[in-house]
């Protein structure tokens, strides 16, 4: 049976969002490629869209960040009309009215997340078509397809806000080094009831995986401390 | 029957942008069962949603109430499911606002999303679901079909996606008239086992939904226990080496 179903356009990126007791996690790489040039090594995908509910961007950069202004433009009326702090699910669900009724013309996934008085940490999931799904924690972009089994593995309910943070920088990490749309420093915003915590880990701060080998500055330091012995080559 | 198959369309017109017309799904959910029992009408359907063949969300709820009286389960793209979902809200706090005693049965609900289903099929614009739409109201048992392009027909068992392929034929030799709600569940779950088996798409969580004259059931998610131990299984290849 031939299912055509013309499987979606992969999104350089990789992004992330996880609940803790408490709050939640959002974490993004920084890496905006045109084609395979690497435009902007330190982009900012986490982006705000209240005081308490920001929005992980993936997929095609000019869309997201339209979709992202335009909620804004409009979350910043409401709050103002409602007279307190707007809701993570209005949030979500102001992205996914513009997700939806476009849906020929964008081609970006997202994820919100935030803090409010109402429900705690939330996180939501709107991918290509508009799709709006709440979840414990979501992965994005290109690079969230290495980490649909790590994250089976490693996902567990009740985390301390160390725990997910970390969770989400190692997770961030691994797809970097395994997808070539994702790169540069990982970023990390908190939100809770406390307020918003913006964390920045550079790319030669991260852990090393299989077959990565630790930086140096030059070859001539590796020379240098080892035994004065001739070159095999 | 599922039009999923028909996937790309060629643009007869210039440019895409000014023409709303969905292309293809993106985030789909795979069959719904149903069939007539004795008190009402049982449902089955998994809680999966696929990205292209990843099996991406595995919590999605495909199987809801719609007022008093109707249960919708859908098959197909996650998006329009939402936003028929939203549509019959709407449908149903009219019908309240009436406040005239009266509410929407399942034939009604059936047939306002047949109307729906087929204008955008129309407009070249289909809303891409399959929807199953069972019901009791006043004693009498209803269960309905509308495809994304409008066909629609009732029967007393029925199934979208693969479940027309597995489970129909299955049903057609099972199903007979005041099946209790036990012998309803088990047959349902015999389908879902099959599909399980051999639906690439399908995964191990589903549920069961019940309406009777007394309302709308949604069980928990729950799976199934599979079966593999035929000796065949085991080394199928021995004496045969290199076939499958």
């Amino acid at each position: 049976m031939d299912l055509d179903l013309s499987a979606p356009h992969s999104m350089g990126t990789t992004i992330i969002g996880v609940t803790y007791n408490g709050g939640v996690v959002l974490g993004a790489d920084s890496r905006t490629s045109t084609g395979v040039y690497v435009a902007n090594r330190a982009s900012d995908k986490i982006t705000q869209l209240t005081d308490n509910v920001y929005v992980c961007r993936s997929g095609s950069a000019a869309d997201s960040q339209i979709v992202s202004d335009y909620v804004r433009y409009f979350l910043h009326q409401h709050t103002i009309q409602l007279g307190q702090p707007a809701t993570v699910k209005v949030s979500a669900n102001l992205v996914r009215l513009l997700s939806y009724s476009n849906k020929n013309m964008l081609q970006t996934g997202l994820i919100v997340g935030g803090w409010d008085k109402y429900e705690g940490g939330k996180i939501y999931g709107i991918p290509l078509g508009g799709t709006i799904i709440e979840q414990p924690f979501a992965i994005g972009g290109s690079g969230s397809s290495y980490l649909y089994g790590f994250f089976d593995q490693a996902w567990k309910e009740g985390m301390t806000k160390d725990e997910a943070e970390q969770l989400v920088v190692k997770a961030v990490s691994l797809a970097i080094a395994r997808d070539g749309a994702s790169g540069g420093v990982v970023r990390t915003v908190i939100i809770n009831s406390e307020g918003v915590t913006r964390n920045f880990y550079p790319g030669d701060k991260l852990p090393l995986w299989h077959e990565e080998l630790e930086p140096h500055n030059s070859l001539l330091d590796i020379l240098n401390t080892s035994s004065p012995e001739p070159m095999n080559i | 029957m599922d039009s999923n198959q028909a996937a790309k369309q060629h643009s007869l017109v210039g440019s895409e942008a000014d023409s709303q017309r969905t292309l293809y799904p993106y985030v789909t959910g795979t069959s719904v069962v149903a069939l007539k029992y004795k008190d009402g009408i049982l449902m089955a359907a998994d809680m999966g949603g696929s990205y292209g063949s990843t099996l991406r969300y595995k919590s999605v709820e495909r199987l809801k109430a719609v007022g008093k009286h109707s249960l919708l389960g859908a098959s197909g793209e996650i998006s329009d499911f939402q936003e028929i979902l939203r549509y019959l809200d709407e449908l149903i706090l009219y019908d309240n606002m009436w406040d005239d005693g009266n509410s929407f049965g399942p034939k009604e609900v059936h047939s306002y999303l047949t109307r729906v289903m087929y204008n955008r099929r129309n407009k070249f614009d289909p809303l891409w679901n399959s929807l199953v739409l069972g019901g009791v109201k006043n004693g009498q048992k209803y269960l309905g079909m509308v495809s994304m392009i409008g066909v629609n027909f009732e029967d007393n068992h029925v199934a979208t996606g693969f479940g027309n392929h597995l489970a129909r034929p299955l049903l057609r030799d099972e199903w007979h008239e005041n099946l209790s709600f036990e012998d309803g569940v088990k047959l349902l779950e015999k389908c879902m086992r099959v599909l399980l088996y051999r639906d690439r798409s399908a995964i191990n969580k589903l549920q069961i939904a019940k309406i009777t004259e007394e309302g709308v059931t949604i069980s928990p998610p729950y799976a199934l226990k599979t079966f593999w131990g035929f000796s065949a299984f085991e080394n199928p290849t021995v004496g045969a080496e290199g076939s499958w």
